[in-house]
């Protein structure tokens, strides 16, 4: 019994991040137009947008390969998997333990290196600019969020993101200097991952700005559609991972009753709220950085990390 | 099973004077490469059974011929059984290959008779049991691959690739002869036997780990030993430097296990910081350096060194837990040092093949002149594209899976007492962190360029899908890369006979576990299960593709590509190799390579091109390299004068020598 309940809690996990995430986005955008007094698109939009572009046809470039063809299903399928596997309203997931936190961030790595290959299929130059800046930033950002992970495996004893979530919200965490720096890179590198200003502008089709957007130049219809959707997920994703390891506050327990479930979902969508307005706030008042100072800014979150570690060497209680 | 394993390396050893003869004939490769095959094949599986028999045999045998008083002694226990099974796994996919790939060689006399000898010398120095076979066969090994490298002599790299090979290679044997020097003492007792059962005094120790080190690491391509390897290992045809790279490199890394976790004894806390010293530097710099060649081959030498960087961590952590007696964690980083080797193996020789074929196809080994490639060569651009995801450390292949091991036995190591491995842990963990993300940048740039966009040249446009045999060692390495990923507890299981004899312990057993789980310490600790992932992926995937063609649309049109508006027909107009890394060079190479961009541009008026020129320069090679070479330029300058004096100057130097040896002997 208690199997089929944990099934059924992995599979409700599996679509509520499925039909979330273009939610998320929608938000997002609303309240950076509100922010601009702008009325902005209705939070619906994301949907009608990956509807209308699945019913339209592919028109793929004469020189396409079948890599191109298969990349979008393999981005959209990693993502998801990954995404699927970190802990929203409760902790206690069926399958959390097929793939610990390292193990998420080398799938959302392995969709990237496809992502990267993809823009490089049909050869043209804005492909190929966003290939060689993609994996220029996630040359940084990737050490950047596994020696965060590193940090924070550490003082949890884990790696398991469940048993990080479940001790990070009890009391034996207290307040540690290693934790904030460790919140910090996350945050860096959350925003880098995800294309967000300052590093790449998820709006721009400017060619010399573009990162994220170069390499799907080519893609339309429903592989567009999959991209897109595989983007928002990774969105929520982050956001996700952020709220359980460092706001873990009123997420349910594993074998919690329907209570402290519906308890943990209120928390939850409240959290992504916070997050989402703060995003907001955040890409409305900075401007876009030049590309060769992106690897500053990242540059910061992988000392911060390594300082992070460090500490946790040097002392058990920083 | 001694006497099988060694039928089949005397198989060998006779195979090469015969290939001679074979060379001049038709099907004469065939016959060498089917033969090597055979012999591969019959050797792993041997190896295979006493990897896994549950009774924990040792063979040993001791044949009458070296040193008179000594006699070469030769065992198979269980890290040589797994090694025995790297060696010959690795050798029979480059025989099978060579016999697809062997066809093509302009001269296969300079090939065909060193390639068997290479094969047996590798099997030799496993199974050695006393330091006279061991050099000798490790000599033997080295001096085969040189003949191998300089085999297309005519090409100037070659030839100085292969002169560069021969000195690091001397060097190399000279630090070991010492090492065991120093092992054997006094008694001059050089059989393992002897050696293991009297410890070497602590400081001497000491020195023979630094003289280990410097042994097998610069075989294995350690930063900075590593500088005749990416010369030496492009310079080969494309199945030997597979060889070279997955397995040769694995018999250095058998050497320093064998001398340091095996002879030595127990290990102080220090050794560990040597080790690791070597090895984070080096795992980061290789894949650097990598990302700065355009030649399909050389990078993926340099790729090597990334590897054997991330081997090498493994192993110094393994020390550095077993000097703390912490033997449990010692394991695991152990076994993921061992996953490696045997994963490297695959991948490296996979990658090494498919170079091979583009090689053949097109006749270019730089990236600048591909493009297009899975077109033209579908079959070969899947299987590599499968390699290039497996050693980027990307889930669910089998790249990932040790180096997963490795970061675990990191998180493990603030447990550690000693202050200076609590300080360089994290660093090399960062380091580690950093190869990764940078491989994968590494192998997106060599799968990008030379497989996908248009084809660059005309060589590349007209390629041609190689023959069946070579891409049957293509799917083989393949499928196991792929095996490994998802079911790694096997592998795991497999490797608790070496880690239980080496470090004492050995990790959990994962066979019994639910879904084929693997979980190193506890499971709420950390735990993965690469079939699942598999799985997951696979169906989500196929769920979505299969939703969206039934419920929205399915439909397709091939048009121009659109390329914001601006598409050009010049496939000139198509990022290129080192436009590719341009952005990772200004980053990273900037201070690492002193790494300029130099733009001419002509004056106003003139109708000349303008240039614009990459200027890299190697650190190790000008800082470490040149000088030493100018040193013994400069000193064999002067001495070359005694070459040319007359008669009368000999004589008098060959009196003044007999003073001075009297005078010495008098005092």
């Amino acid at each position: 019994m208690s199997m089929i309940l944990d099934l059924i809690s992995q599979g409700a996990q599996m679509l509520l991040v499925l039909l979330l995430a273009p939610l998320l986005t929608g938000f997002v955008r609303k309240v950076k137009a509100r922010l601009l007094r702008r009325q902005g698109p209705p939070l619906t939009q994301p949907y009608r947008d990956l509807v209308r572009l699945m019913r339209k046809d592919v028109v793929l470039a004469d020189n396409a390969s079948w890599l191109f063809r298969v990349i979008p299903y393999i981005i959209f399928a990693g993502t998801w998997v990954a995404a699927s596997l970190v802990p929203t309203f409760g902790s206690g997931l069926l399958f959390s333990w097929s793939a610990d936190l390292i193990a998420i961030i080398a799938l959302l790595g392995s969709a990237r290196f496809f992502l990267a290959l993809a823009g490089m299929d049909v050869g043209t130059a804005f492909g190929g600019i966003g290939s060689s800046r993609e994996v220029m930033i996630a040359s940084l950002a990737e050490p950047a969020i596994l020696i965060t992970v590193f940090a924070v495996a550490m003082i949890a004893g884990s790696t398991q993101l469940s048993t990080v979530a479940e001790f990070m919200g009890s009391s034996a965490v207290g307040l540690r200097v290693s934790l904030g720096m460790a919140l910090v890179a996350l945050i860096i590198v959350a925003i880098a991952e995800n294309g967000r200003i300052p590093v790449d502008n998820p709006a721009t089709h400017l060619e010399l700005t573009m990162v994220h957007e170069a390499m799907v130049l080519e893609y339309s219809g429903r592989h567009l559609a999959l991209i897109d959707l595989s983007s928002q997920l990774k969105l929520l994703l982050y956001i996700s991972l952020i709220a359980c390891i460092f706001i873990p506050w009123g997420a349910a327990a594993p074998e919690a009753g329907l209570q402290s479930l519906a308890i943990g979902a209120v928390a939850y969508v409240a959290k992504l709220a916070a997050c989402c307005v703060a995003l907001a706030v955040f890409e409305t008042s900075i401007a876009k950085m030049r590309v060769f100072r992106i690897p500053e800014f990242l540059g910061a979150a992988l000392m911060l990390a390594l300082l992070a570690t460090l500490l946790r060497f040097v002392s058990g209680s920083l | 099973m001694i006497v099988p394993a060694l039928a089949c390396v005397a198989l060998l050893l006779a195979l090469s004077p015969l290939a001679i003869a074979l060379a001049a004939q038709p099907r004469g490769s065939a016959v060498v490469y089917g033969t090597s095959l055979a012999a591969n094949l019959a050797l792993c599986t041997i190896a295979l059974i006493d990897l896994l028999d549950p009774g924990r045999p040792t063979f040993s045998l001791v044949l009458p011929i070296g040193l008179p008083w000594l006699g070469a002694h030769l065992r198979i226990d269980a890290l040589s059984a797994f090694f025995l099974a790297v060696v010959n796994f690795g050798g029979a996919a480059a025989s099978l290959f060579g016999l697809g790939y062997g066809r093509h060689e302009e001269q296969p006399g300079r090939v065909l008779p060193f390639y068997p000898a290479y094969l047996a010398a590798m099997n030799i120095v496993v199974m050695a049991d006393d330091a006279f076979t061991f050099l000798v066969a490790w000599e033997f090994m080295s001096l085969a691959s040189w003949a191998l490298v300089v085999s297309h002599h005519r090409e100037v790299e070659n030839v100085r690739a292969g002169y560069v090979y021969l000195l690091m290679a001397s060097f190399g044997t000279l630090a070991l002869l010492l090492a065991f020097g120093m092992l054997a003492g006094a008694g001059g007792q050089y059989d393992f036997a002897a050696i293991r059962a009297a410890h070497p005094a602590a400081p001497l120790a000491g020195a023979v780990l630094l003289l280990a080190l410097l042994g097998a690491g610069s075989k294995a391509g350690l930063v900075p030993l590593h500088a005749w390897l990416p010369l030496a290992h492009p310079a080969a045809p494309s199945h030997v430097s597979g060889l070279m790279s997955g397995v040769m490199t694995k018999v250095a890394v058998y050497g320093f296990v064998r001398i340091v976790f095996d002879l030595l004894g127990s290990p102080e806390w220090w050794w560990s910081i040597v080790v690791l010293a070597f090895a984070g530097p080096s795992a980061t710099l290789g894949v650097l350096y990598a990302l700065m060649q355009c030649d399909i081959k050389r990078v993926l030498a340099y790729s090597t060194i990334e590897n054997i960087g991330i081997i090498f961590v493994g192993l110094g952590l393994a020390l550095a837990f077993k000097a703390e007696a912490m033997d449990w964690v010692a394991a695991l980083a152990f076994t993921a040092a061992l996953l490696h080797v045997l994963n490297h193996a695959a991948f490296k020789s996979l990658l090494f093949f498919g170079a091979g074929c583009v090689l053949n196809a097109t006749g270019e080994r730089d990236m600048e002149k591909l493009g297009g490639l899975i077109h033209r060569m579908p079959q070969t651009a899947a299987a590599v594209l499968i390699g290039c995801v497996a050693i980027s450390a990307l889930p669910p292949f089998n790249g990932f899976v040790s180096e997963w091991l490795t970061f675990q036995a990191i998180l493990l190591s603030p447990q550690l007492p000693s202050w200076g491995l609590k300080l360089i842990i994290p660093a090399v963990g960062g380091l580690l962190a950093l190869a990764a993300a940078l491989a994968a940048a590494c192998f997106v740039k060599l799968y990008g360029i030379s497989f996908l966009g248009r084809a660059r040249t005309a060589a590349a446009s007209e390629a041609r899908e190689v023959d069946a045999f070579s891409l049957a060692a293509l799917f083989a390495l393949a499928a196991f890369c792929l095996v490994a990923g998802i079911l790694p507890g096997l592998f795991i299981d497999a490797l608790a006979p070496v880690a239980k004899a080496m470090v004492g312990n050995s990790m959990p057993q994962q066979a019994g576990l639910q879904w084929l789980t693997i979980v190193p310490i506890a499971e709420s600790r950390s735990s993965y299960n690469g079939l699942l992932l598999f799985a997951f992926v696979l169906l989500s995937g196929s769920i979505a593709a299969l939703a969206i063609h039934r419920l929205a649309s399915d439909r397709l049109r091939r048009a121009p590509a659109w390329d914001c508006g601006f598409p050009d027909p010049n496939p000139a107009i198509q990022y290129t190799a080192s436009s590719f890394s341009q952005p990772i060079r200004r980053v990273f190479g900037s201070t690492i390579f002193a790494a300029r961009e130099i733009g001419e541009m002509p004056p106003p008026g003139s109708g000349a091109p303008a240039r614009f020129v990459v200027d890299i320069h190697d650190p190790i090679w000008e800082m470490l390299y040149a000088p030493i070479g100018k040193v013994i330029g400069f000193a064999t300058e002067r001495v070359n004068v005694l070459q040319f004096l007359t008669i009368r100057r000999y004589l008098t130097l060959v009196f003044v020598a007999l003073i001075v040896l009297l005078v010495v002997l008098a005092l």
